[in-house]
């Protein structure tokens, strides 16, 4: 088999990085709209170190969601994330499929 | 999210559980359901929608609106026979985004050479379930035609809720399988979920052609699945 549970499971892994004492973000996808690569639901998540797994587009804005997710894990308050062609950062992080999608951060407490 | 939150959501899943997270997204607060749990009302139509829907997304609630995510087990399928057409599903299974697993004790059937790839397990099914606990997110399909190897896994299914159960055979054969499970104090209702012939009526003949029908009514059996206990009904 195309062994699935080799890919590791970004909320699995969360887990384990607070266990190790690490501070974790957890970046949720809330909303698309058009062609976005990750459906609503989806996870990526980012360790204080910038560290992170899984995913929330195909690549394009992970780097704009791991920099947003150490202000999250520095003062403790989520945020809603939007990218998009639309986006006047359009040309420096975006959805190059003319997709738009929200992005949940928000940091895992104790 | 709450780490305890995080914990149980893994935990559920880990145990092939489904579950519903709701979350405020002014402060990050979550709250977790899990499917076959007690709900308190107010939340109760909104979980039975998103476990049925498997989708996440925005919900109102009496307690105002919430982002709603959706964690639902990996279906799989679980074959009873390692027959022809087992071996034609095994080409399917995966495409269609299903985990397979096949039992059948009759080792001259279960060789990896003829089901290479897909996992085999050459026991009795009621020792193979032992290691392989049946769960509402599994679909059994048992295809020996032998009643000494179907039928203990077929009532297994049932009673674990499986969200497909199908067995391979003919109007008649069927018949007198109702007729065991029935003097065996199967309820009727039980009995009825039972899908036999197996597969959808597309004429299939060849072991090929019933296994897409039968992978095409796990579909639907899967899509329009009942996750009761919702009351009150969704309009």
């Amino acid at each position: 088999m195309l062994g699935a549970a080799n890919i590791l499971d970004p909320l699995d892994v969360a887990e384990a990085w607070i266990r190790e004492g690490r501070k974790v973000a957890i970046a949720t996808v809330i909303e698309t709209w058009g062609s976005a690569p990750r459906p609503v639901g989806s996870h990526l998540v980012i360790d204080g170190e910038g560290n992170f797994e899984g995913s929330v587009s195909g690549g394009c804005v992970e780097g704009a969601v791991i920099t947003e997710a150490a202000d999250v894990i520095a003062s403790g308050a989520p945020r809603i994330l939007e990218f998009g062609v639309a986006d006047e950062t359009a040309w420096r992080v975006g959805l190059s499929c003319g997709g738009r999608i929200r992005v949940f951060v928000e940091q895992v407490v104790g | 999210m709450e780490q305890a939150i995080l914990g149980t959501l893994n935990r559920a899943r880990a145990a092939r559980r489904a579950a519903v997270t709701f979350s405020d997204l002014a402060d990050g607060g979550t709250q977790i359901f899990l499917e076959g749990d007690d709900c308190p009302a107010p939340w109760r139509l909104a979980v039975a929608r998103a476990l049925q829907s498997g989708k996440a997304g925005f919900v109102e609630t009496e307690h105002g609106s919430f982002f709603c995510n959706v964690y639902l087990p990996p279906p799989r399928i679980l074959v009873i026979g390692a027959v022809h057409i087992s071996q034609a599903l095994a080409q399917l299974a995966p495409v269609a985004g299903f985990d397979m697993t096949i039992i059948d004790p009759r080792t001259a059937f279960a060789t990896p050479e003829r089901f290479g790839g897909v996992e085999l397990i050459a026991e009795w099914p009621e020792d193979a379930l032992k290691l392989r606990p049946l769960d509402r997110f599994t679909a059994l399909a048992a295809v020996t035609h032998d009643p000494k190897i179907d039928d203990a896994p077929i009532r297994a299914a049932l009673a674990a809720d499986c969200f497909y159960v199908g067995a391979l055979g003919s109007r008649k054969t069927h018949a007198a399988r109702v007729d065991r499970f029935r003097r065996a104090g199967v309820a009727d209702a039980e009995i009825a979920r039972i899908r036999a012939p197996i597969g959808l009526d597309i004429g299939a003949a060849s072991p090929a052609e019933i296994a897409v029908a039968t992978l095409a009514e796990i579909i639907e059996a899967l899509r329009r699945r009942d996750v009761g206990p919702a009351e009150g009904g969704a309009p």
